[in-house]
C-alpha cells in the first residue's frame, strides 16, 4: 500500500476518505436498491387499492390507464431504472392517495421529526452525563450499584410503555401537557423524554466505562498532585477525554432513535416521518414508503459517514495507526 | 450501528460487574416467565377470555391482582397466557438472527478478502436501516402471523450479528494459537470446528441473550403497532395497545402488560451482562 509509509498523514487521511466516500455511495445505492425490492414484495395490487377495493366495478380501460399512468405496466428492470434516475434527483414519484409529490410530504413531515429526534438526543445526552458523573462520583455501594443498572433499565423499557405511562401521569394526572397533538415546546416534552432513555443509557454506559478505564492514567495523577478536587478532575479532565467514544457511539444510534420516532409518534399523534410511514404501509402508498425509507437509510448513511471522518480529526491517531474498521 | 452493539459492549472495566442480586433477581424473573410459556393455565388464577360484563375495568385488587379489562376479563391472566406468544416470538427471532448472523460472521471472517467485502456491504446495508423499520418491511412483505413477526425481527437484527460475530472470528484469528495451528498444517474445516468456533461461542452466547431482548423489544412494539397476531391471541404488545383507549380511566391495562416486556428484557439484558463477565468478553 502506497500510505504504509509513515509521516504522509494527509496523504494517508485522503486515501481513507477517497475509501470511505466510494463505501458509502455503494451502500446507499443498496439502501434504494433495497427500497424499491421490499415495496414491489409486498403483496396486493396498488391499482385496485387507489380504485377502490371491495368488489366495485371498475373500468378496466380506466385500470390500465392509471396503471400506465404510474409505470406499473412497464418490466420490473425498467421501472427500477427509472426509480434509480429519478430517486437521483430527488424525485420519488407522487403519493397514491393525495397525489402530492413524495418529496414534499417528506419536507413536510421531516422538520417535526428532526426536532423530536434532537430535543431527544439532548436530553439523552444531559442525563446519561449525569449518571455517569454520579456513578464515579459517589462513595455509596447502593448508589453505585443503582447508577449501575440504570442505563441498562433505561436501554431496557419499551418506548410505547413509557409513552403510555407518561402520559397517564403527565396529561390525565396532573393535566400538565396535553395528551395528544399538542405543539410548540409543551407537546415536545413527552415524546422527547420517551425517545431519550435509549440514548441516556448509552451515553452513561460509555462514559462511565471510559471514566472508570480514565481513572489511572497518567493525566489524572497530575491534575490530582496539583490540587484539583475530585469533582473537578472528573469534569474537566477525564469528562473531556472520554466525551470522543461516548459522542461517536450516540450518533451512531440515531438509527435506533429513528425507530423509535415510528412508535413514540403514533402513540402521542404528533406528524412526522414515523407516522407518515405507518399511514402509507397501512394504504399501499408505494412511493411514500419507499421515499421515506430511501431518505431514513441515506440519513444514517451520511450520519456515519460524517462521525467517521470527524473522529479522523478530532482523533489523529486513527489515521497515524491507519486502521480503517 | 444498533443498539444491541451498544449493548454488547462491556459496562464494567476491570472490577466493575452487574451486581450479583440483580442477577439472582433476573434468574428468577425468566424462570418464571419460562413457567408461564409451559403451564399457563396452572399459574392463571382465571381463563383468560372468560368475560364478565358486571366485573369490567376494576382497579387492581384481591380477586384480580392486575385489574380487569372492559369486558371484565383477568388481566393477570390474560399476560401470563400472552406469554407463550411473546417469549416464544422473541425466542426465535433471536435464533434465526443468531444462527444467520453466525453463518455470515463466519463466512466472512474466515475466508476475507472479496467474499468479506461483499458480505459487509450487504450488511452494511442492512444496518443502515433502523431495526424497527427494517422488520416493519420484511413483515408488510411476509403477512402478519406469530411466525412471520418471529422471521421478520429476526432477519432484521440478522445483519448486528454477523457485524459483531465476524469481528470476534478476526480477533481469534489473530491469536497466537490460531497461528501456530495453521503452520502445523490444520485444514481449514478443521481451523474453522476445532479452533476458531469454540472460541467463538463465549461471546456469541452473551449476545444471543442481550439479542432476545431486544428482539423481544422489536417485536412487541410491531404488535403495539398493529403489524403483529392478529386478535383473538393476544401477545404483551397487542394487549398493551388495547389498553390505548382506556388510558385516562383505566391505567393498569396498559401499564402492566408493558411491565411484562420491560421486566423480561431488562433480566435478558443483566444476564447476558454477567454471561460477559464470566467469560471474560473482552
Amino acid at each position: 500500500m502506497s500510505w504504509a509509509r509513515s509521516g504522509d498523514r494527509s496523504g494517508i487521511r485522503s486515501t481513507m476518505v477517497r475509501r470511505r466516500l466510494l463505501s458509502a455511495v455503494t451502500v446507499l445505492i443498496g439502501v434504494v436498491t433495497v427500497a424499491f425490492a421490499v415495496v414491489h414484495l409486498i403483496p396486493g395490487d396498488p391499482v385496485q387499492t387507489m380504485l377502490g377495493t371491495g368488489g366495485a366495478f371498475v373500468d378496466p380501460a380506466q385500470e390500465a390507464a392509471l396503471r400506465h399512468e404510474l409505470r406499473l405496466d412497464r418490466s420490473l428492470p425498467d421501472q427500477y431504472f427509472a426509480f434509480l434516475a429519478s430517486a437521483a434527483r430527488g424525485d420519488f414519484g407522487t403519493s397514491f392517495q393525495t397525489g402530492e409529490p413524495v418529496t414534499r410530504l417528506i419536507a413536510e413531515a421531516a422538520p417535526a421529526s428532526l426536532s423530536l429526534a434532537g430535543a431527544a438526543l439532548l436530553l439523552g445526552a444531559l442525563i446519561g452525563t449525569a449518571i455517569a458523573v454520579l456513578s464515579r462520583l459517589t462513595d455509596s455501594r447502593v448508589l453505585g450499584s443503582v447508577l449501575a443498572v440504570l442505563p441498562v433499565l433505561a436501554m431496557s423499557l419499551p418506548a410505547y410503555w413509557v409513552a403510555a405511562v407518561l402520559l397517564q401521569f403527565f396529561s390525565f394526572r396532573l393535566g400538565l401537557v396535553p395528551a395528544l397533538g399538542g405543539t410548540g415546546i409543551r407537546g415536545l416534552i413527552l415524546p422527547a423524554l420517551t425517545m431519550s432513555l435509549p440514548t441516556a443509557g448509552v451515553v452513561a454506559q460509555v462514559l462511565a466505562s471510559g471514566l472508570r478505564a480514565a481513572e489511572h492514567e497518567s493525566y489524572v495523577l497530575m491534575a490530582r498532585a496539583k490540587g484539583a478536587t475530585r469533582a473537578r478532575v472528573v469534569w474537566r479532565h477525564m469528562l473531556r477525554n472520554t466525551a470522543l467514544p461516548a459522542i461517536t457511539l450516540t450518533g451512531t444510534t440515531v438509527g435506533s432513535l429513528l425507530g423509535a420516532a415510528v412508535v413514540t409518534e403514533t402513540i402521542f399523534g404528533r406528524p412526522g416521518l414515523g407516522r407518515l410511514i405507518i399511514t402509507s404501509l397501512n394504504a399501499h402508498d408505494y412511493p411514500v414508503i419507499q421515499g421515506v425509507a430511501a431518505v431514513l437509510g441515506a440519513t444514517m448513511i451520511l450520519i456515519s459517514l460524517l462521525v467517521d471522518l470527524l473522529f479522523t480529526y478530532l482523533d489523529p491517531r486513527v489515521v497515524s495507526t491507519a486502521v480503517w474498521r | 450501528m444498533t443498539l444491541l452493539a451498544v449493548l454488547q459492549r462491556r459496562v464494567g472495566g476491570p472490577g466493575r460487574r452487574m451486581p450479583p442480586v440483580t442477577v439472582i433477581a433476573a434468574t428468577l424473573i425468566l424462570l418464571a416467565g419460562l413457567a408461564c410459556v409451559v403451564v399457563p393455565g396452572h399459574l392463571a388464577p382465571h381463563p383468560p377470555d372468560a368475560v364478565a360484563p358486571e366485573a369490567a375495568l376494576l382497579p387492581p385488587g384481591w380477586g384480580h391482582p392486575l385489574g380487569t379489562d372492559e369486558l371484565g376479563r383477568d388481566l393477570l391472566s390474560r399476560v401470563i397466557h400472552g406469554s407463550r406468544l411473546s417469549l416464544l416470538v422473541g425466542a426465535a427471532a433471536t435464533l434465526l438472527a443468531l444462527l444467520g448472523g453466525a453463518a455470515i460472521g463466519l463466512v466472512a471472517g474466515l475466508f476475507g478478502g472479496l467474499v468479506d467485502a461483499v458480505l459487509m456491504r450487504v450488511v452494511d446495508v442492512m444496518l443502515a436501516f433502523p431495526a424497527l423499520l427494517l422488520a416493519l418491511g420484511a413483515i408488510s412483505v411476509l403477512g402478519s402471523s406469530p411466525t412471520r413477526l418471529a422471521i421478520a425481527v429476526g432477519v432484521s437484527n440478522v445483519a448486528t450479528f454477523a457485524r459483531l460475530i465476524r469481528g470476534d472470528v478476526l480477533r481469534v484469528r489473530g491469536l497466537a494459537y490460531v497461528t501456530a495451528a495453521t503452520v502445523s498444517g490444520v485444514r481449514p474445516a478443521g481451523l474453522l470446528l476445532r479452533y476458531v468456533v469454540p472460541n467463538v461461542c463465549g461471546p456469541a452466547l452473551a449476545l444471543a441473550v442481550l439479542g432476545f431482548g431486544v428482539a423481544m423489544l422489536e417485536s412487541s412494539s410491531l404488535s403495539f403497532l398493529g403489524f403483529g397476531p392478529q386478535p383473538p391471541v393476544a401477545d404483551w404488545g397487542m394487549l398493551a395497545a388495547a389498553g390505548r383507549d382506556n388510558l385516562a380511566d383505566a391505567w393498569w391495562l396498559s401499564t402492566f402488560p408493558g411491565v411484562a416486556v420491560a421486566v423480561t428484557v431488562l433480566a435478558a439484558t443483566i444476564i447476558g451482562k454477567a454471561v460477559q463477565d464470566r467469560r471474560g468478553v473482552q
